[in-house]
């Protein structure tokens, strides 16, 4: 008997970890992220990520421009949600200086964030699902359709398609144009048609089910402690939003909820973006409601010189809390500049929530944690 | 120009196959222009390929960083032969917003030979598709002792 359980421990196949080396170029990793991942079989064992590669010293930058120089820096950090970063950096610099923004440029603000928010959750799903093999690009179509619709906008407010430069200190730096506000008005009334047809794809969808749910789950204590932020933490069931916890802007004049998850696996993820939308939506409507008339910006002087001192501000972008930590030494240009990226802290998560999963759900984890390298490296 | 050079550039200026790399901002561009409202595919070269084996076209796509660089080059020396390079916006052209950086490749011509230079920060998708037909006419103008 002793030398048959031996015999039978002896036929068990031994295997050996196996290094797969990830990126910097692949067609899933969003960017130029690479990671080493330590696999048994197809198992993943282990998984180390390597940052650097887009490191552009945005911070470092900054400290040579004055502030309103740095605020097209800011467009390059989240590029699908540039409008956002730029929210971020202007309120501290106007916390620095302690500047009053006029109520119309907060509201143009406020529109500007939502319509960036469904954007980028568009991008988000769309290329989530895109890494979950749904064929090549077919999702992601369906998703650029509604998107351009949102950059057409913004075309019409800026000029450009990715990175806006809108935001400026003490408001916007120009009033929305009269075509604006009926193009906004459809929008708001055409979209949930949109999502609709995107729930009636993919909610109950047998294929995306069974790649998602349970997958990649991030525990809520451990969310907590890895500082993430956003819809990733949202999905672990922490109802954390920088809009309802430390109101910024004119957001407490509006009537929205925090979609939150049950488990925190991609599922969820997956969920807590296509709700968000909808009450972005919500957002939306109530904001164009009580639009006012006045300026949108505050008349400030062409070269800002804030008292010495530091300020740290924060917006909830799509991607999660974004803040900017300004020191002042009365100078044109910012003494130190540091930025608290979302995507950064998120993907710090990632390692705990591939270990024991298939290389295949790295990929889709990955991909439900949203991330845009120009913030990850800075 | 002979025939043969005639018939080869016909058939590469309809087969422009490029590698879809993205390094940067740029690439959310260049998915836009492979996306449906702008629609490359009208022009015969949809075809992103993942793999540096398989494409003509490497377009260099956003801020290359001296981390990046090495990776890049390699990714340009698997390509097979005949092989193309677009730089893709103001920072793969001279460094852009970033020229002054310490970590950032002030132009990619640096690294690796490029045929056409499309200017932007980003470059809008009509602006890419049209350094795609120049560089076609470029194509079309290769003589049978350039071919490879």
């Amino acid at each position: 008997m002793e030398s048959m359980s031996s015999l039978s421990t002896d036929m068990e196949l031994k295997t050996e970890p196996f290094v797969l080396n990830m990126g910097p170029q692949h067609p899933s990793t969003h960017g130029v992220f690479r990671m080493r991942v330590l696999l048994d079989g197809e198992v993943v064992v282990d998984l180390e990520p390597i940052f650097g590669y887009l490191h552009r010293g945005i911070e470092k930058l900054a400290e040579t421009r004055t502030y309103t120089q740095v605020i097209p820096l800011t467009d390059r950090l989240l590029y699908l949600s540039s409008m956002a970063c730029n929210h971020a950096y202007v309120r501290s610099v106007e916390k620095l200086a302690g500047i009053h923004v006029p109520e119309r440029g907060e509201y143009i603000r406020v529109i500007m964030d939502e319509l960036m928010r469904i954007s980028s959750h568009l991008m988000a799903v769309g290329f989530f699902l895109n890494d979950l093999g749904c064929s090549v690009y077919t999702p992601l179509l369906y998703m650029y359709r509604e998107r351009e619709k949102i950059l057409d906008m913004f075309e019409m407010v800026c000029g450009q398609r990715l990175t806006y430069n809108y935001m400026r200190v003490g408001g916007v730096s120009g009033d929305v144009p009269e075509e604006f506000m009926p193009v906004l008005k459809r929008f708001v009334a055409e979209m949930p048609h949109f999502i609709a047809e995107y729930e009636q794809l993919l909610a109950e969808n047998e294929i995306l089910l069974a790649r998602t749910k349970g997958v990649g789950v991030l525990p809520r204590e451990l969310a907590i402690n890895a500082s993430a932020s956003g819809p990733v933490l949202r999905a672990s069931g922490v109802k954390w939003d920088i809009r309802k916890a430390d109101p910024y802007s004119v957001y407490d004049r509006f009537d929205f909820e925090v979609p939150i998850g049950q488990v925190g696996d991609n599922y969820d993820r997956y969920r807590v973006r296509i709700m968000e939308m909808h009450q972005s939506l919500r957002i939306l409507e109530q904001a164009m409601r009580q639009f006012p008339a006045g300026e949108a910006c505050a008349k400030l002087p062409q070269l800002l010189r804030p008292a010495v001192g530091e300020a740290y501000g924060r917006v909830e972008t799509p991607q999660g809390e974004m803040g900017f930590y300004v020191v002042s030494d009365n100078s044109i240009a910012p003494y130190r500049m540091h930025i608290r990226p979302p995507a950064l802290l998120n993907l710090t998560a990632l390692k705990d929530m591939v270990v024991g999963w298939k290389v295949a759900d790295v990929i889709a984890t990955f991909g439900s944690i949203d991330i845009a390298m120009g913030e990850v490296d800075r | 120009m002979s025939s043969i050079a005639k018939v080869l550039n016909w058939g590469r200026h309809y087969s422009t196959w490029p590698f879809g790399s993205g390094l940067a901002c740029c690439a959310m561009e260049m998915v836009a222009t492979a996306s449906s409202r702008f629609d490359i595919t009208r022009f015969g070269m949809d075809v992103f390929r993942a793999s540096p084996r398989q494409a003509d076209l490497f377009i260099v796509s956003g801020t290359l960083t001296w981390k990046m660089a090495p990776a890049v080059k390699m990714l340009y020396d698997q390509m097979a032969e005949p092989k193309w390079v677009i730089a893709m916006g103001a920072c793969a052209i001279s460094g852009g917003t970033f020229a002054h950086s310490y970590s950032v490749v002030p132009g990619v011509n640096r690294i690796i030979p490029v045929d056409v230079y499309v200017p932007g920060c980003p470059p809008r998708p009509e602006a890419l598709i049209y350094g795609v037909m120049m560089l076609h006419k470029k194509i079309d103008k290769r003589k049978f002792r350039q071919q490879d």
